[in-house]
């Protein structure tokens, strides 16, 4: 049991949050390992920012606990925030002080003694790549920088847990690539547990070990990206799309004659072969065997925009009434 | 067997409480540096500083033309020219309100504004350590002013007469300038309640200076209307009701933070101010006409003290409670 405690850096229980009316968070039982990176995904207004907020112990819960390393938000606040950096979606830094003297803040914030703070800002700034920039004022810089020195301020700090909210809206493709990549330095070199929310799937796929899906304030799946896929597509056709030159009878034959293959389906120079199992090792062996040049294959329903399509579309048609309901309420 | 021991009461530990306390002295340096080298405060300042200049010299060529008395050197404080009425000390009246209301009516939805709420409150520190820096800072920030340029006005005032002020004198200008911190102050806890209560910060601004122009322009008209209506005064009324009315006046216009700091400020700048409120021929007969003493004014004016600084603490414990409870949204 202690073990099994230790292992999880976040857990919540039965984490439920009423405004008025509206469940913003219900029943959350959430729990993260040490060391990954966690994504909380759904779309606006699912309940992701409430459920940071209720970790930090900024916002208090209507039912339910959480733990951080074993410290609940609501009782022993200080705990949970010393052993927490957040990055909120639009990280706030005063305007008029320089990112230095925004760095040096949190440092006091944090108790940290002169000499530590001014190294450890020093390492942060290089190590975001900040250094020209950090004696300009904070209202002179870019969204992107912003966000690198918010990640800065994470580092000052040195937390064993992250947060991060939406940390990948409005940057730019490259600034996102550059972002993601420090992300994931963050827990795989330094070991700590990242928890982040965002509604830009696929940006987040592929850095997180595990996602759990929030719609309408509940979480209805959790697990690995390909725990995901595997119990959405249980029971149900693969379906395998292909791309090979050139195409031609022979390859609409081989391909009809895959074990497990039900149904071939043609469009343009894609084809789309639904079958009973994953085909893939074998299909490509026989494909680059006879000749042809395979340019693409992908197993459909693997990709977390498929999943999360999926999951998004199942729960509208159970709960389709029950929303309406809802989303007319909240207008009132 | 082992023996059973007493349950151990941890205390808390030392390094936890130093670790707020780190919180909130980071707050207060922050807020300070904040206050000082931004603009608007400056020019606040600049504004203030010139109205009283202008007001030191406006009562140095009064007293100059009228010829001194007794408290010359308290006069320079109070007495008004024909060219501009106003004295040192109803300007800190008037002017005082507006910087303590600027300084506060941002101080929590500015924050939030600029998301940096979430951030600061997301670091180890407890939630009213915020509220409290800015208050002390904002209070550290006032006195300094006040105390900076009623010194400033006097040692002026020093050079300009060559009168040197009594102890009595300097006791009673120290204890005006303490008054005025503490009235300053109830304003700049009701803007940092505004602040807290209105999201928006120009409704909290406009709140702020809605409630200063009531008190300071037609709070007292009310009440005297409101004194009026229950006991009517004509030309032959009885003194009875004269006096009612009068007393109804005084307790009502008491209500009203600005009428208290301006009764306060007359009895310690004026030692010749014996009584407050309605004083009939029959007790004034046989009294002998001096000045009181700095510990009678001092007597005179402590329940006003008292309720100055009561308000203030109200209006902090207000905004401290909403805002220990209130929701931070980024």
């Amino acid at each position: 049991m202690a073990k099994a405690a230790q292992d999880y850096l976040v857990t919540t229980k039965g984490l439920t949050k009423h405004y008025g009316t509206l469940v913003a968070v219900d029943n959350l039982n959430l729990k993260v390992k040490k060391g990954t990176i966690f994504g909380l995904l759904g779309p606006n207004g699912a309940g992701k920012t409430t459920t940071i907020l209720m970790l930090l112990g900024l916002t208090e819960p209507t039912a339910g606990q959480a733990l951080i390393d074993g410290c609940d938000p609501t009782r022993e606040p200080l705990k949970v925030k010393a052993r927490t950096g957040y990055l909120p979606d639009n990280v706030g830094f005063y305007q008029d002080m320089t990112g230095w003297e925004n760095l040096y803040y949190t440092a006091e914030l944090n108790g940290l003694p002169q000499d530590v703070a001014k190294e450890r800002i020093a390492w942060a700034v290089e190590r975001v790549g900040l250094a020209d920039a950090i004696n300009r004022k904070v209202g002179e810089y870019s969204r992107g920088m912003r966000q690198r020195l918010g990640i800065a301020d994470l580092l000052v700090k040195d937390p064993p847990l992250i947060i991060m909210d939406e940390p990948t809206l409005g940057i730019d493709p490259e600034g996102v690539r550059e972002l993601l990549a420090l992300i994931k330095t963050l827990a795989r070199e330094d070991g700590r547990t990242i928890l982040l929310s965002s509604h830009l799937l696929h940006q987040v796929q592929e850095i997180c070990d595990e996602v759990g899906i929030f719609v309408r304030g509940k979480m209805i799946a959790c697990g690995t990206v390909d725990d995901l896929g595997r119990q959405l597509v249980q029971g149900k056709r693969f379906s395998l799309e292909i791309e090979a030159e050139p195409l031609d009878e022979g390859l609409l034959n081989l391909c009809r004659s895959q074990r497990g293959v039900v149904e071939l389906q043609q469009a343009g120079t894609r084809l789309t072969l639904l079958c009973s199992e994953d085909i893939r090792p074998q299909l490509t062996k026989e494909i680059v065997a006879a000749g042809y040049k395979l340019l693409h294959l992908t197993l459909r329903g693997y990709s977390l925009d498929e999943i999360y399509r999926r999951y998004f579309t199942k729960e509208e048609g159970k709960n389709g009434q029950a929303a309406t309901a809802t989303s007319k309420a909240a207008q009132h | 067997m082992a023996k059973p021991q007493l349950p151990q009461v941890k205390p808390p530990s030392i390094d936890n409480l130093l670790q707020a306390n780190k919180g909130l002295t980071a707050v207060i340096k922050k807020e300070i540096s904040d206050h000082i080298s931004g603009k608007r405060f400056l020019i606040l300042v600049a504004l203030v500083v010139i109205a009283c200049l202008a007001s030191l010299y406006i009562a140095a060529t009064a007293i100059r033309d009228a010829g001194t008395d007794n408290f010359a050197f308290l006069k320079m404080f109070t007495v008004a020219g024909s060219k501009l009425p106003f004295s040192f000390t109803a300007f800190v009246s008037f002017l005082g309100p507006l910087i303590g209301l600027i300084m506060g009516f941002d101080a929590i939805s500015g924050e939030r504004d600029r998301g940096t709420l979430s951030h600061v409150l997301s670091q180890p520190i407890y939630r009213d350590a915020l509220i409290n820096g800015k208050f002390i800072a904002g209070v550290a920030v006032l006195a300094m002013v006040i105390f900076g340029l009623g010194l400033v006005t006097g040692a002026l005032g020093i050079l300009i007469f060559g009168v040197p002020p009594t102890l009595s004198e300097f006791l009673r200008i120290i204890t005006f300038l303490l008054l005025s911190v503490v009235y300053i102050s109830f304003w700049l806890a009701l803007s940092l309640l505004f602040s807290i209560v209105f999201r928006q910060t120009t409704t909290s601004a406009l709140a702020g200076i809605a409630l200063w122009l009531f008190f300071s322009l037609f709070a007292m008209f009310l009440v005297g209307m409101i004194a009026d209506a229950i006991f009517p005064v004509t030309d032959n009324s009885p003194a009875s009701q004269i006096i009612k009315n009068a007393r109804l006046n005084q307790w009502l216009g008491r209500l009203c933070p600005n009428y208290l700091y301006d009764e306060a400020t007359v009895t310690l700048m004026n030692p010749s101010v014996r009584a407050l409120g309605v004083v009939t021929l029959e007790q004034i007969l046989g009294a002998i006409e001096a000045p009181l003493t700095y510990g009678q004014s001092l007597l005179l004016i402590w329940p006003h003290v008292v309720g100055l600084i009561a308000a203030t603490l109200i209006c902090f414990a207000i905004a401290y409670y909403l805002f220990m409870r209130q929701e931070i949204r980024a």
